[in-house]
């Protein structure tokens, strides 16, 4: 989608930005494709590698913030350096370490800490196209449904929040259109395959089955459209909207968002 | 390979009994397809291993598929015949590794988009199965029971709400020595149907004082393995090109001595199936190794589905706040901090999954499920002669409780 968006419309490297919350999201930004690739994609940024490097890896008081994987617990290897993310802080975000670091120590979780990086970026950027990526869900993997339920609430309130953020900036308000979409269904109760609300690998229609959620100008509000369609008709729909062609995407654009 | 060039010598390495099934039906095992002949040599390469519900089960299947005709066959495996496979699939030595094929298998599936219609195959043949081998009925009505809210001394919530409809709720149940008249209720049980690990009790926190007849497994006995696994974990994770996959692979692999366990005393052998069991709880179950809800559920989902018991009383416990990964993953951290209320929470939907869990099982229309608000008035009573969607106000203790229920 990024490279898309950049070649097709000849968008320079700082229109087009991911802030991802694992560091196992490290190559989100750009395919390998021989046609678009390297130096076509998103720029990333990745909060948790941004608080490591601002803090040299020292303090406890940001551990809360920095939890990674939720999966038995399966990791994403440590990327090596700091000097990038320092220069992203500084040059791109206009924050200073000590900034960063004091509204950090505020903050209750990782996606909190994506978002308000996200915000950041807004105003002092204000890519066309920015995609963040919620993680503090992914605590339904561990199996404890409290703690699942709290993460649900808390994604619901920071997409709210994300939308205010969208309206009071004069960059992106009245000429912005945000789409949410949780990336996978969960495993249905009844499925003896599954265990619940935990996982989503039966492969059951529950499993592979969400919503999405899109807002923005020309998108008729308050209305719930119950056909099916692909997460694949995403790209396609971004390039109806924004002019790119998706040459290699297997989907078709929602005509309801059109 | 192809499931027709199969030969004794290529189970070598099974286990005895294992390698007496698989050598008994080697003809069966050749006449089917390639896309399912290994799942079913992962089940049989643990059969030394397995409960005898299960090993009973592989034996029922086995000999159906050898009494079926080949033209019978061929139509009954038709799904599985149909789904396309790889050349570096049918290379794999699958005999010898029955489960790293089938990951392979599952990324194969889904890469070339044949998820569907292997699942379409794979609930065929089991309704197939089902309909030619019934389930047995089990000689008594099933009973399990939850335990729920350990430490919590109020909690203003409705509890219960997805069993609600379908049992009876006390609200004036009498408290007092509750788990020891639980805990009584099934050790009778026990001693009146005596089978190999047919009467569980699981502990999310420290067992109580229970019966010898009943198999029990609790988290707190498991703490030894539990931070011998963590330890292993971080030092594997911090090894160069180790990535998520290679760490369940081998998570898979690890056995009872790999965690130090080796529970045998005087007046105890070591049970191999059990400690199995358990260690499995450990490597396969997600989130089980932090937090203590997920282990009680996880187990009990576990024992239901293989061990198929008579009984089952499952006691949450208390689980420790959420922590940073990193924290949680260090054995050596001091003694964590608990959320006995998120733990209620956790225990709540939990006892829901106890039931589905137990309603899967054969017998499901005769067996009764009573849980508990541990230390409190609350309890939720479902068995067929429990009116559904109905509330009693009647004092009871829960050995009454427990009689009208059963």
């Amino acid at each position: 989608m990024f490279e898309y968006f950049r070649k097709d419309l000849k968008r320079p490297p700082s229109d087009a930005w991911v802030v991802a919350p694992s560091n196992g999201f490290n190559r989100i930004g750009e395919s390998s494709h021989r046609s678009y690739g390297p130096g076509l994609g998103a720029r990333v940024i990745l909060p948790k590698r941004l608080l490591t490097a601002a803090t040299s890896g020292r303090s406890n008081d940001y551990q809360h913030l920095l939890r990674d994987n939720y999966e038995t617990p399966y990791f994403a290897p440590e990327l090596a350096g700091s000097e990038f993310e320092l220069q992203q802080l500084e040059m791109i975000l206009k924050l200073s370490v000590d900034d960063f670091k004091n509204h950090a120590q505020t903050l209750s979780s990782p996606d909190e800490l994506s978002l308000y990086v996200a915000r950041q970026l807004m105003r002092q950027v204000a890519p066309s196209l920015l995609w963040i990526t919620m993680h503090d869900i992914d605590i339904a993997h561990a199996g404890a449904y409290s703690l699942y339920v709290e993460g649900i609430r808390r994604t619901d309130r920071l997409c709210s929040d994300l939308w205010k953020t969208i309206q009071s900036e004069p960059e992106y308000a009245g000429k912005t259109t945000l789409f949410i979409l949780p990336d996978f269904g969960r495993d249905s109760d009844e499925d003896a395959g599954g265990n619940g609300f935990q996982h989503h690998r039966t492969g059951d229609a529950l499993s592979r089955t969400t919503w999405m959620l899109a807002a923005g100008p020309g998108i008729r509000e308050g209305v719930a459209f119950d056909r099916a369609v692909d997460s694949t008709d995403l790209v396609p729909t971004l390039g109806s909207m924004l002019g790119f062609v998706p040459s290699f995407a297997q989907g078709k654009p929602i005509g309801e968002l059109l | 390979m192809l499931p027709r060039e199969l030969k004794p010598v290529q189970f070598a390495g099974y286990p005895p009994e294992a390698r007496k099934v698989v050598t008994n039906y080697l003809v069966t095992l050749q006449q089917l397809p390639l896309s399912f002949v290994p799942g079913l040599l992962r089940e049989l390469i643990e059969y030394d291993f397995k409960f005898p519900a299960e090993r009973k089960a592989r034996e029922k299947e086995l000999a159906y598929l050898r009494s079926v005709s080949t033209p019978q066959m061929e139509e009954i495996f038709q799904g599985f015949a149909r789904i396309r496979l790889s050349p570096q699939l049918e290379q794999f030595d699958w005999a010898k590794a029955p489960a790293q094929f089938i990951e392979q298998l599952s990324a194969h599936l889904w890469s070339t988009h044949q998820l569907d219609a292997f699942r379409q195959a794979s609930t065929d043949y089991a309704d197939r199965l089902r309909a030619a081998v019934p389930p047995e009925v089990p000689p008594v009505p099933r009973l399990g029971i939850t335990v729920i809210g350990q430490g919590v001394a109020s909690y203003g919530e409705p509890l219960f709400r997805k069993l609600r409809p379908h049992g009876a709720y006390f609200s004036r149940v009498k408290p007092e020595d509750g788990l020891k008249r639980l805990l009584d209720a099934i050790a009778a049980r026990s001693k009146a149907h005596p089978a190999p690990y047919a009467h569980w009790y699981i502990d999310g926190g420290e067992e109580a004082d229970y019966a010898p007849e009943l198999t029990c497994v609790s988290y707190r006995a498991l703490e030894p393995a539990r931070a011998a696994l963590l330890r292993r974990m971080q030092s594997e994770i911090d090894r160069p090109g180790m990535g998520p996959e290679a760490l369940r692979t081998l998570l898979a692999q690890m056995r009872p001595a790999d965690l130090g366990m080796n529970r045998e005393s005087i007046s105890k052998p070591v049970d191999e199936v059990l400690e199995r069991f358990e260690v499995s709880l450990l490597t396969e179950g997600s989130g089980t190794q932090i937090f203590s809800t997920s282990f009680a559920q996880w187990a009990a989902r576990e024992a239901l589905r293989r061990a198929q018991p008579l009984t089952l009383l499952v006691r949450f416990a208390p689980r420790q706040r959420q922590k940073p990964m990193n924290e949680l993953l260090s054995p050596s951290a001091a003694r964590p901090a608990f959320d006995p209320m998120g733990s209620l929470v956790d225990a709540d939907l939990g006892s829901y999954y106890n039931w589905l869990n137990q309603q899967r099982l054969p017998g499901a229309e005769q067996s009764s499920f009573l849980v508990w608000f541990e230390g409190h008035n609350q309890a939720l009573a479902i068995g067929p002669s429990m009116p559904r969607g109905t509330e009693s106000t009647s004092v009871a203790d829960l050995e009454q409780v427990l009689a009208w229920t059963v």
